[in-house]
């Protein structure tokens, strides 16, 4: 096990240069030049733009570049933004906000979800299930952008049920109720339909039928043995998918107003805030890359047939 | 050579081992390891359609024709593609042509679906919209499942370091989720912004569920008897890829493929709601809806009708994967 995750740990290196430098890439070279960004139309002193250019490295190559914005971030730094506000501060600030939302969706789709999958499982074929089925599939169809609209319209303003934008700053755990059911309602589909196939596999194997024939009783052979079974692909998808959800709230934080990481992007990259969108999804990346190691650590727990050597 | 790449998670190519129970155990820990969530498509297709391909093929026809899914998308998504190659068949109005006399007309006889606040008519802009959005969707899944194949195939087929250093790449991109991807990029063009572009943009951040699930099946194809009777018999490389591993690894490409051209399309809805996307003179259903939000509280059918074409849209290329799959997927007749 040890090994493993240090093999796991080894292996991460170079994705996350790989992955940092590949926005790197974008942003600093795809994307014009950062300093004159920072002004208007009437152009730079170009004093100011000799000074700035040596502090960024922007006259050495990429790789020279990519190299001193690595180290920094090594140390902790992530850079300054064009207001000359530590980016590690943006996302300090940001981070828990993102996190927080992060975590209502979460739970709405875990609870909601593996609810709603067992249910159509056990129920194959029956009413119940044909409902799952087309819910979860209206709820795919439906983009993000224009499910958050709709329920913003809806429970947040006609009938009042949540508040409709979230408190600038701090957003309280209320306000983050509409936003994390928009958030999370795409993944809810997913683990839904995901933990409907995997119950309907799984009812039928053997370990479920001895579990029956030596006379447990069905709440025992459903929630022991079935539902723990069926849930190692439930348990991927969720591990890989809350890194996902705080990169995906652009469009959810944007609509509810919510000061995440998200709309942090968004709004760096609108305005070539180049030094945050490498900063954010630098963070973002970390977040993933340790989200998919502990799933993968979780499988040995789920099943104990799975060893890491 | 690090330690970690040595002992690479895959089997070696010409694996001469019997699998047993002991193999059976590193490939799903494999599995666990790099697919992400990709891991119960790719498992269930690991042994693609037993027997002869032809006759999978078209047991797997018989049985698409069989369902009601297939039936209704395919429906659907014809007329969706007749309205993007002749929208005038539908439409006789100019969706460009927005006399600001006619702003925020509510839906009637003359203006179907209403007017916006441009004065533009709901309806034939609606249908216009069709244009750009499968234009993107069918583009950019035809790239994605050349890059990703070719990908997929390579690593798979040769394994060893190449197999290595394609895995890592793929790690890299997977590390970017889709939308942030083609934001950042995008974002780098603020000039020459194209529905080209677009294509690239969710091309170069789209290919890897397709390359993973390429190699996955042809690693699996690679070391089955009749591979091994071919290279026995003398084929060539370039000959069992494209004759023996190639057509037993297309069937779950196939079925991701379709289901992730409706992924590229919202996406790209979602990248032109944005204001980033395709270019403001293309008549495009995420740019309609962005600018209807505004006016969502006195005039909501404005947001209505380009979501519900969109989301169709979405909803049927869904359909018509899910019902491939059924068709494709042994295990479930």
């Amino acid at each position: 096990m040890g090994r493993y995750v240090i093999r796991r740990l080894l292996m991460m290196i170079p994705v996350f240069i790989g992955t940092t430098f590949l926005i790197y890439y974008m942003v600093y070279q795809l994307g014009g030049d950062p300093i004159s960004a920072m002004f208007g139309d009437r152009g730079a002193d170009p004093v100011f733009v000799a000074q700035k250019r040596a502090e960024l490295h922007l006259d050495d190559s990429l790789i020279v570049q990519y190299w001193y914005y690595l180290k920094g971030l090594l140390q902790g730094d992530f850079g300054t933004t064009l207001n000359g506000i530590p980016v590690a501060d943006e996302l300090k600030r940001a981070f828990p906000i993102s996190i927080r939302l992060a975590l209502v969706a979460f739970a709405i789709e875990v609870v909601i979800g593996v609810t709603a999958g067992l249910i159509a499982g056990l129920k194959r074929g029956k009413f119940a299930d044909s409902v799952v089925l087309v819910v979860t599939l209206v709820v795919i169809s439906i983009p993000v952008f224009v499910l958050g609209y709709v329920l913003q319209y809806f429970m947040g303003l006609q009938w009042g049920w949540f508040p409709a934008t979230a408190t600038p700053g701090d957003p309280t755990w209320e306000d983050l109720i509409l936003p994390g059911i928009v958030l999370g309602s795409l993944s809810l589909a997913f683990v839904a339909r995901l933990t409907r196939t995997s119950i309907v596999e799984n009812i039928r194997a053997d370990y479920v039928r001895t579990a029956t024939a030596k006379g447990l009783p069905r709440r025992r052979v459903v929630t022991v043995h079935l539902l723990r079974n069926s849930l190692i692909p439930v348990v991927t998808f969720l591990g890989a998918d809350l890194g996902s959800l705080m990169a995906g709230a652009i469009v959810t934080e944007g609509i509810f107003n919510v000061d995440g990481v998200g709309r942090l992007i968004y709004l760096s990259v609108t305005r070539h805030e180049s030094s945050t969108v490498v900063g954010a999804v630098a963070a973002l990346v970390m977040i993933y890359l340790v989200m998919n190691l502990i799933v993968d650590l979780l499988y040995a727990v789920l099943d104990p047939r799975i060893r890491y050597a | 050579m690090p330690e970690y790449e040595k002992d690479h998670e895959h089997l070696p190519t010409g694996s001469q081992e019997q699998p047993g129970f002991g193999d059976q155990e590193f490939r799903t820990v494999a599995l666990a390891d790099t697919e992400g969530m990709t891991v119960e498509k790719t498992d269930v297709y690991a042994e693609p359609a037993p027997g002869k391909p032809r006759g999978a093929w078209g047991e797997a026809w018989r049985e698409l024709r069989r369902s009601p899914r297939f039936y209704v998308s395919a429906a659907l998504l014809l007329l969706l593609v007749f309205m993007a190659l002749w929208p005038g068949v539908f439409s006789s109005a100019d969706p460009n042509n927005c006399p600001i006399v006619d702003t925020d007309i509510k839906p009637n006889a003359d203006h179907w679906f209403g007017t916006n606040t441009q004065g533009c008519d709901i309806y034939a802009r609606t249908v216009y919209g069709a244009r750009a959005s499968i234009t993107v969707g069918v583009v950019t899944t035809a790239l994605v499942v050349l890059l990703g194949g070719v990908i997929g195939a390579f690593a798979g087929y040769f394994g060893g370091w190449i197999d290595a250093i394609l895995a890592r790449v793929t790690d890299v991109f997977f590390g970017i989720p889709l939308l942030l991807g083609a934001l950042v990029f995008m974002s780098a063009f603020p000039e020459d912004r194209t529905i080209w572009l677009v294509v690239g943009a969710l091309g170069v951040f789209g290919w890897m569920q397709i390359a993973r699930i390429m190699r996955g099946s042809v690693v699996t194809v690679k070391q089955s008897d009749y591979v091994v009777a071919a290279r026995a018999l003398g084929a060539g490389t370039p000959r069992i890829l494209m004759r023996h591993v190639l057509p037993n690894a297309i069937a779950p490409v196939i079925v991701v493929a379709t289901i992730s051209l409706g992924t590229f399309i919202a996406t790209e809805a979602t990248l032109s709601f944005l204001g980033i996307g395709l270019p403001p003179t293309e008549v495009s259903w995420g740019a309609d809806i962005s600018s209807a939000t505004t006016v969502i509280r006195d005039q909501p059918y404005q947001l209505f009708f380009p979501s519900l074409f969109l989301s169709v849209t979405v909803l049927s290329f869904i359909l018509l994967g899910d019902a491939v799959r059924d068709a494709l997927d042994p295990k479930l007749r």
